[in-house]
């Protein structure tokens, strides 16, 4: 916290108008979702501007404006919107005090270099706001499922129980579904099945054609790269609509000549087409890593008695680890994700979890749906964070400092 | 050497029971409907053979993914069930086998013939009708003021009742229904649209109330809009406005006016192995006899094919509501109908289909 810049309190000719716009900002959102934004936006910016004008000629004590502030807008929000807008309201009051005094203190100046040009210090800020709505709008359509995964109706909406924060509004029984319905269990088996397999696939595939193209004697491997990586350049319907005529007639020979199983078919028919999908990934990654080994190792390796296989386990492959897994990863979460493919190429036993949701939002709008979606989003943040704290602890135990 | 055996034998594993493991693919709409052909016809066969049933809700698909099949020639499905005119395709197209009503179908508990039994409804020699629907209208009981809708052409009058609509991303019901509440009489109304001159009449009432139409395309579409109160009214299967009114609780209510019967059915794809074929037949037999009918309508309001199934209708099977008077078959109900005219769409459909596109997209 220490101050680089001495501060002292700005005229209102700028406190006012960005307290305002501001508060227009919040307004436009209020009144957007009441019926009319303009209303909205005149509305919050008064408020604001209102507000800012009594702490610094009426009130003039900072703790005391804060607690009227919070108190205020918490009672308005409580009183048209109940509990779950008090809260906004709340949150919403703490900000626009703390807003208020920290122009009219010159506050945001403290913490910046003296010699910031106003140009510059507004760009500094103008950069953090940019950054932030971003991330707000990469993020919010994530989040804004995982609440409405809890609704106790069978519909995609916010019911007035549930905006209340009224219990009754709020059950368990779509995850209870997830888990009981014989349809979802059976998909989300068949993903844990195929995505494991066809990764598996990928990674071996993958990172032996890495190595060899970074082999610079291979002819055309320009070419042969290029071939290998189309899959993920290709629009994945044109790879779907070869891939079921394709693998048909190799089903059909398997079932008929070979006297397979059909379902254990339908599984290497999307294990093997998944696979095809993940290996891009795989390849660019890896390649990508081989790009910093050093060849001479191999060389020294190979110097010292070791046989190419030997050398490819002992040195190559922890050294490229990272890229390995992480290509490993992108090719699990295409085949976990992955619904035109399967839904050309698999047959109804093979239904994989994106299938089953596809299908549930064409037929039978469920909220059931989102809650998996938000199962789906805890396992993807808990597989990144193991494969990261993984990762960081092999490079502490190799003496390297993570990165 | 180890591992080579270890790796035989899971092969062996998945590959023996290829023999033994009785399974059919059923092919349905998915949801609650899938759901009530689960509980009526699908338990009670597994049961009963032994087979195993995996369901596979692509019937919004089905024409063109039975011809991709068939051309790949991997039929993977056993039983399709499609809407009366999808079935009329496939029939014409050699997609689907024909079925001989008498031998193939059960008769009725006192004898009368299938055929007699399913009277009319089979419209196609490879159609086995199972439920007949209506699409229809609901509306929100709480935002359409204090006359509720009492008639079709309220849809097309967005003074007395403003907000929005949802209607199907379609021609057909939906230029039928703009004739009718133009004046024209309902026995007039497939002549009138036969002509270019009808047709335009159809677009220019459908013009009226265009920018008020949310279009759907899914039958869940206009459910979670009555709900979401996004629109006033909107038009749907009457199955799916039961499910709203009924299980949901939701505020709204259904219009028994116009509604558009259709009806929906099984049928078995040709090119079957001789083995899965007398599976498929072996399950329509059984699936489609007076009881089975009767039974699915406990979980979802969709009328018995079977004249003999009628009377069988009980109570709802969670809910315990007699469930007859929420048939589209119910007198009450069936007041004002109006018939689909499947030839009439067979020939007409695609012109129209573009000219309607053409419209929606100006």
């Amino acid at each position: 916290m220490a101050a680089l810049t001495p501060i002292s309190r700005k005229p209102m000719s700028l406190v006012l108008p960005t307290v305002a716009a501001a508060g227009g900002f919040f307004g436009l959102f209020i009144g957007t979702s009441n019926g009319s934004g303009i209303m909205g936006v005149l509305i919050g910016a008064l408020m604001a501007v209102v507000g800012a004008v009594l702490y610094i000629f009426v009130l003039k004590n900072e703790k005391l404006g804060k607690g009227l502030t919070i108190a205020l807008y918490g009672a308005l929000g409580f009183w048209f919107g109940g509990l779950a807008a008090a809260i906004v309201g709340l949150l919403y009051g703490w900000f626009i005090q703390w807003f208020s005094y920290w122009l009219y203190e010159g506050r945001y100046r403290a913490r910046l270099l003296p010699y910031l040009t106003p140009g510059q210090v507004l760009w500094h800020y103008s950069f953090r706001v940019i950054c932030g709505a971003i991330f707000t709008f990469l993020i919010t359509p994530i989040l804004v499922v995982m609440p409405l995964s809890f609704n106790a109706q069978d519909f995609f909406t916010f019911t007035p129980e549930m905006l209340r924060l009224d219990p009754a509004g709020y059950s368990l029984k779509h995850y209870q579904d997830f888990f009981t319905n014989n349809e979802w269990q059976r998909s989300f088996k068949n993903s844990l099945i195929i995505a494991p397999i066809a990764t598996v696939i990928s990674v071996s595939l993958g990172t032996l054609a890495a190595i060899g193209l970074s082999q610079s004697h291979v002819p055309g491997r320009r070419a042969i790269m290029a071939i290998m990586i189309s899959p993920m350049i290709v629009p994945l319907i044109i790879s779907a609509t070869g891939m079921f005529f394709f693998y048909s007639d190799i089903g059909n020979w398997l079932e008929g000549t070979l006297g397979m199983n059909k379902t254990f078919v339908g599984y290497v028919k999307v294990v093997l087409a998944h696979a095809v999908l993940g290996i891009p990934f795989v390849i660019i990654t890896v390649t990508a890593t081989l790009v910093g080994f050093d060849r001479s190792l191999t060389r020294a390796a190979a110097n010292m008695g070791a046989n190419p296989v030997t050398t490819f386990f002992r040195v190559q492959m922890p050294l490229i680890l990272p890229g390995v897994i992480s290509g490993g990863l992108f090719a699990f979460i295409t085949s976990f994700d992955e619904v035109v493919v399967v839904l050309f190429v698999g047959s109804a036993s093979q239904k994989t979890l994106p299938w089953q949701m596809f299908t549930g939002l064409r037929e039978q709008i469920s909220p059931t749906i989102l809650a998996v979606a938000t199962i789906l989003v805890g396992i993807s943040i808990l597989l990144l964070a193991t494969v990261e704290l993984l990762r960081r602890r092999s490079e502490r135990l190799r003496g390297m400092s993570p990165s | 050497m180890k591992t080579k055996l270890t790796a035989l034998a899971v092969t062996t594993a998945l590959v023996a029971p290829a023999a033994m493991a009785q399974e059919m693919t059923i092919v349905s709409w998915g949801g609650a409907y899938s759901k009530s052909q689960l509980k009526a016809y699908h338990e009670p066969y597994s049961a009963k053979s032994g087979v195993t049933i995996i369901n596979d809700d692509s019937s919004a698909e089905a024409v063109a993914k039975l011809r991709a099949m068939n051309e790949a020639g991997n039929v993977t499905w056993d039983v399709v069930d499609v809407v009366a005119s999808d079935a009329m395709r496939l029939c014409d197209e050699g997609l689907a086998m024909e079925i001989d009503a008498d031998t193939q179908l059960a008769a009725a508990p006192d004898g009368t013939s299938a055929s007699e039994d399913f009277g009319d409804l089979l419209v196609s020699d490879c159609f086995i009708p199972q439920i007949v629907y209506s699409t229809t209208f609901g509306y929100r009981t709480d935002l359409v003021g204090d006359t509720a809708p009492s008639t079709i052409c309220d849809v097309f009058d967005t003074d007395a009742y403003p907000g929005k609509r949802s209607l199907e991303k379609r021609p057909i019901n939906n230029m039928e229904w703009a004739l009718l509440c133009d004046g024209v009489a309902k026995a007039d109304v497939y002549d009138v649209l036969a002509t270019p001159e009808g047709q335009d009449k159809a677009l220019a009432k459908l013009d009226t109330i265009k920018d008020d139409v949310i279009w759907w395309s899914a039958g869940a579409d206009t459910p979670q809009l009555l709900a979401d109160g996004e629109v006033v009214m909107g038009s749907t299967y009457n199955g799916r406005l039961f499910s709203v009114i009924e299980e949901q609780k939701q505020p709204v209510a259904m219009l028994w006016d116009a509604q558009v019967f259709d009806l929906d059915g099984w049928i078995i794809p040709a090119g079957l192995s001789d083995e899965r074929k007398a599976q498929a037949l072996d399950y329509i037999m059984f699936a489609t006899d007076t009881q089975r009918l009767a039974d699915q309508a406990k979980y979802i309001s969709y009328g018995p094919a079977r004249k003999s199934s009628a009377p069988l209708v009980g109570k709802h099977a969670e809910l315990g509501i007699d469930m007859a008077p929420h048939m589209p078959t119910d007198p009450n109900n069936a007041q004002n109908t109006f018939l689909y005219n499947y030839e009439f769409w067979a020939d007409y459909r695609d012109d129209i289909d573009a000219k309607f596109q053409a419209w929606l997209a100006k």
